[in-house]
């Protein structure tokens, strides 16, 4: 017997290997088959409708059209007659073999698309003699349509899924869509539906050889949401009207529930320029890294500048909460506020009042300088004890949603900058104290907030201490949004009383101050306008354009129904552009229309163009603006 | 008692009769489950391949009658007349055989191929039986040795050119019934250690083996020259020479041959199994779908017909060469094991009842049995669950296809008949 040992201990050896292996394919890996998703079973999808979109007043955005697409399964392409099939197809001998051979590597046995998004008349011809072409079929799909050509920057659009997302999500496949922006990317999950599935049995061939389990897991398409938003498409159109020429970014919120009424970008494009075959063209235009316009990056959500004099209503605030200051606290000015012995140490005022005490309200209306260095020098310096007294400050700030995303429910953002003790300390090694962060008195600095953190800030103002967390969906399927990050109310760090002599002061601005000029019959506008200085490198040279101007406003006065910001790049003073666009907004949406008496205002706006000092920014010399010398 | 009896099933071993019963038997089921369409059709029929499969199955009755009828002396003493019949058949092939799938391996009678290969092997045992046996052969000659190595490679070398690798391999089984008549265990260890080396070198390439190998062959001979001193250095340093020698042509004669010699598909099916390259669509499809198709099947199968793998076709060859995916889908884990276990179990018999011979003809034979077996379960199985690179050879018993059933079937029963009559002195 011992000689037959070998081939004993041989086939045993065998036997346990190829056992353990089955072992390992069977009930190892047997566990992770999936019985429905391999090749013995084919699955047809039925698309169902994307949601529709509708403004608060229940005008349609956003509506579903069909598009039809060809569609190739390469191993059942019989030999044809390409000549007439180009012509039926209009597309060129060389782009049929291209397509048909990307097809063909992405996956012979599997339908994929072969030309997008047929024109409707190509269709129905396309349609009666495509029998003769097997392997090719028709496949219906359902795109996007704008009734309305405006706020593409608050819609979004939709797109293909990008290979890596169809890989690792369950839900899509390859060449579905998906909201790729706005609105459309944020709710997508609401918007999409469910799709239909059916199971059926296949073979090698791709034939279906009948129904999967008698189709007892077949399931139902289930349509879309349709959204309401809290935009007002008639207050958003008239917006973007009078940005023409202007580039900046506009923010409208109604105060009392933080419902975004307006989320103006400009310039900005027509959301129908995203759909259908013109699609990919018009798409590499619009983000074009070179285009200068950048008409699809939100300036109202993402342009991340110092906030200027609005930001002294903070300061103002914070003194009166910290009791640095009072109503009847005078500061003197002497054109300007000398906070260091050296020269350089003197920051320059224009409010004109030389030598007299300045009260809050005067300094808030004139725009003080001098007032807001001495009130935020006491803030910091409060305990003696800068970083204590900034880290203070700084929490007072943030209290009012500056300094990060705030929250809302739009893809794209900034978080902006508030500065704390840290932020200095690492910065400046340290060596700081009021005097040296004294730029944050006037909003300037290390300070830096985006349109709709400020009319954030400003609806904050017209409460008198609180906010919602701006937000652009109002209701599903007609019933009310019930994030509990939207209804909540959020409180600030500043109590009640101390908003009202900021609110006085504010009114005094558009009475008797830098907005005077934009006063409407009848509404009590409060306001503050300001200015950022910039700069830009243009040929390798650093040359200063005309500052970018800055606005806040909420009216009325009593109950506010809308807070704003506007911000105007390369605007100049906030009185010539932002302030006239403001009152114009304030005034179409409170009275509905825009009175005869302030008509020739929006002439003006429609008229003004800064384009040529826009022009300045375009690179004369190529080489240099592209980086290659 | 010396005398023999005239019923010819007398002696029969009933437990190799019911294990090839029962391979036979559930090898037809599962031939009607990877080839049934969609149309119903007789059984009996040679429009479908379970049809043909179920005549072939019924035609190895009158084959087993006719085997058993002949009594064992008959077989030892026809050996050599088998055996040179044998090599003319593979001859002949190469006037009259059918080029099928690029190899010239059978001979057409109309609706019936008949493939010579399938049937060689039966009578190159019984030679090699006959030649071993032989009272006056002495194993330990060289000569003999090399006697026994052209019986045995004479017909692989005419399968070889057919060509027909799989069938080919299968004559090294051999090795097994030589090894066990007194050949040394090294010429399978050389042949193993070569083999290592051979997917090692493909493995890590050239460069690597070289060093990694010359640095253990140092190793190992500073080692034993500490324990050995100057005096084993003075008598060995050319043995330690020539085994760097050795191993260094071994391993460049690889790469170059690898590269060189070996053609494009034939280094696919290698990079392949031995994971340097996936390719699940084009020539690792099969081995891709068959895996899959196993893993499928999970613990208890799907169940008989159930199959939606092997419904859908999607295992080409599943009625022959990858039959026993169909085993894995439809009955599991359990069905898969139990046919394993089924063709342990009847090798393990064989082998028992081999050494039971006194007469060395039966023992021979009952080994190289064995070792075929032996030798076509691995590598069909082993391709089948993705161990092994592609070489298409039947699963004894189980495979569709007349040849193969019936070459195993006169393989398995002339051992049978020699079985009975083990206790007659011939």
């Amino acid at each position: 017997m011992q000689k037959s040992f070998l081939l004993y201990f041989f086939i045993t050896l065998v036997g346990v290997v190829f056992i353990g292996r089955l072992f390992q394919l069977q009930i190892v890996n047997g566990n992770s088959y999936d019985p429905i998703h391999n090749a013995a079973v084919k699955i047809e999808y039925d698309y169902p409708e994307r949601g529709y979109i509708y403004d608060r007043n229940g005008i349609l955005l956003v509506a579903n059209q069909l598009s039809y697409d060809v569609m190739i399964q390469p191993n059942q392409v019989k030999p044809l007659d390409t000549l007439e099939f180009c012509k039926l197809l209009k597309i060129t001998k060389e782009d049929f073999l291209k397509r048909y051979k990307k097809a063909d590597n992405y996956a012979p046995y599997l339908p994929s698309v072969f030309l997008k998004q047929l024109a409707k008349e190509d269709f129905a011809f396309l349609q009666e003699k495509l029998h003769k072409y097997q392997g090719f079929f028709i496949q219906k799909r359902i795109i996007r349509e704008y009734p309305i050509s405006a706020a593409a920057n608050v819609l979004g659009y939709i797109g293909e899924v990008n290979e890596a997302l169809a890989k690792n999500n369950s839900y899509y496949q390859p060449g579905e869509l998906i909201g790729k922006d706005g609105i459309e990317k944020q709710y997508e999950d609401l918007l999409r539906g469910q799709k239909g599935k059916k199971y059926f049995k296949r073979n090698n061939l791709n034939k279906i050889t009948g129904s999967f389990e008698n189709g007892k897991k077949d399931t139902l398409a289930i349509n879309g949401k349709d959204l309401i938003l809290t935009l007002d498409i008639q207050l958003q159109e008239y917006a973007q009207k009078l940005m023409t020429g202007k580039r900046g970014g506009i923010v409208a919120i109604e105060p009392s529930s933080g419902e975004i009424l307006a989320l103006v970008t400009a310039p900005s494009y027509d959301p129908n320029m995203l759909v259908g075959r013109k699609r990919s063209k018009n798409s590499a235009i619009l983000m074009d890294p070179k285009n200068l316009e950048k008409p699809t990056y939100d300036r109202g959500l993402k342009a991340s500048y110092p906030p200027g004099s609005p930001f002294k209503m903070m300061n103002a605030l914070i003194g009166l909460q910290e009791g640095v200051i009072t109503q009847r606290t005078s500061f003197y000015c002497y054109n300007g506020y000398r906070y260091g012995k050296r020269k350089n140490e003197f920051m320059g005022c224009h409010c004109g009042i030389f030598g007299k005490p300045i009260k809050l309200k005067t300094a808030i209306a004139r725009s003080c300088n001098s007032y807001f260095s001495n009130t935020y020098k006491r803030i910091v310096e409060i305990h003696n004890k800068p970083i204590e007294g900034l880290n203070n400050w700084s929490d007072h700030v943030k209290s009012f949603g500056l300094g990060n995303y705030l929250g809302y429910d739009l893809p794209q953002g900034s978080p902006g900058l508030i500065p704390t003790g840290d932020y200095y300390d690492k910065r400046l090694n340290y060596r700081w104290n009021g005097s040296s962060t004294i730029s944050n008195a006037i909003g300037q600095g290390e300070v830096q907030t985006t349109p709709i953190q400020l009319a954030n800030f400003t609806a904050a103002i017209a409460n008198k201490g609180f906010f919602f967390t701006p937000h652009i969906l109002k209701e599903v399927d007609k019933n009310p949004i019930d994030f509990p990050d939207f209804t909540e109310k959020k409180q600030t760090t500043i109590d009640k009383e101390h908003f009202s002599p900021v609110i006085e002061a504010m009114h005094e601005v558009f009475k008797s101050g830098t907005g005077r000029w934009s006063q409407v019959k009848g509404i009590e506008i409060c306001g503050k306008t300001g200015t950022s200085e910039n700069y830009a490198v243009v040929d390798g040279e650093r040359i200063q354009l005309e500052d970018h101007s800055i606005l806040v406003a909420f009216a009325p006065k009593d109950n506010p129904k809308i807070a704003m910001a506007i911000f105007v790049e390369n605007g100049g003073y906030g009185s010539t552009i932002a302030a006239p666009i403001t009152s114009l907004m304030i005034e179409k949406y409170l009275n509905g229309n825009i009175s005869k008496a302030t008509k020739y205002r929006e002439t003006n706006m429609l008229n003004i163009s800064l384009q040529s000092e826009y022009d300045k920014l375009i690179p004369k010399k190529e080489e240099i603006a592209s980086g290659t010398k | 008692m010396r005398q023999e009896q005239n019923n010819i099933f007398a002696g029969i071993d009933w437990l190799l009769v019911l294990l090839f019963a029962v391979l036979v038997g559930f090898g037809w089921l599962n031939i009607y489950s990877a080839s049934k369409t969609e149309e119903t059709v007789e059984l009996l029929s040679f429009s479908t391949e379970y049809g043909k499969q179920l005549i072939f199955i019924c035609l190895t009755i009158p084959l087993i009658v006719l085997i058993l009828f002949f009594n064992a002396k008959f077989y030892e003493k026809f050996a050599g007349i088998f055996y040179i019949l044998s090599l003319l058949s593979l001859l002949g092939l190469f006037l009259f055989g059918k080029t099928i799938n690029g190899a010239t391996s059978w001979y057409n009678f109309g609706v019936l191929g008949l493939q010579p290969s399938e049937f060689v092997k039966a009578f190159t045992a019984l030679a090699v039986a006959k030649l071993l046996s032989d009272r006056q052969y002495n194993f330990k000659l060289i000569k003999n040795q090399i006697k026994a190595f052209i019986v045995i490679f004479t017909p692989a070398f005419l399968i070889l050119l057919q060509p027909d690798a799989g069938s080919a391999l299968i004559y090294l089984a051999f090795f097994f019934v030589l090894n066990r008549e007194g050949l040394t265990l090294n010429y399978i260890i050389l042949g193993t250690s070569v083999i290592v080396l051979f997917i090692l070198t493909i493995l890590f390439g050239v460069k690597w083996m070289l060093i990694s190998l010359f640095l253990l062959i140092t190793i190992f001979s500073a080692y034993v020259i500490y324990r050995g001193g100057k005096r084993f250095l003075r008598f060995n340093w050319h043995k330690i020479l020539g085994v760097y020698l050795i191993v260094g042509v071994f391993i460049l004669g690889t790469g170059f041959a690898y590269n060189n010699v070996f053609q494009q598909h034939h280094r696919d099916r290698f990079e392949i199994l031995l994971g340097l390259k996936t390719d699940n669509q084009g020539i690792g499809y099969n081995s891709h779908q068959s895996e899959l198709t196993i893993s499928s099947g999970g613990f208890t199968g799907k169940g008989y017909l159930k199959g939606d793998l092997t419904q859908g076709d999607f295992v080409p060859e599943q009625h022959t060469d990858y039959i026993f995916s169909t085993v894995g889908e439809e009955w599991g884990f359990l069905g898969s094991t139990l046919v394993i276990v089924l063709f342990m179990l009847l090798m393990y018999r064989i082998i028992y009842l081999s050494e039971t011979h006194t007469n060395k003809f039966g023992r021979i034979y009952g080994y190289g049995l064995a070792s075929i077996l032996f030798f076509h379960v691995i590598v069909n199985i082993g391709m089948v669950i993705g161990l092994l690179p592609t070489v298409g050879i039947p699963l004894p018993f189980f495979s569709y296809g007349g040849s193969s059933l019936w070459g195993f079937t006169m393989l398995l029963f002339i051992f049978i008949r020699l079985d009975a009559h083990k206790h007659y002195d011939w």
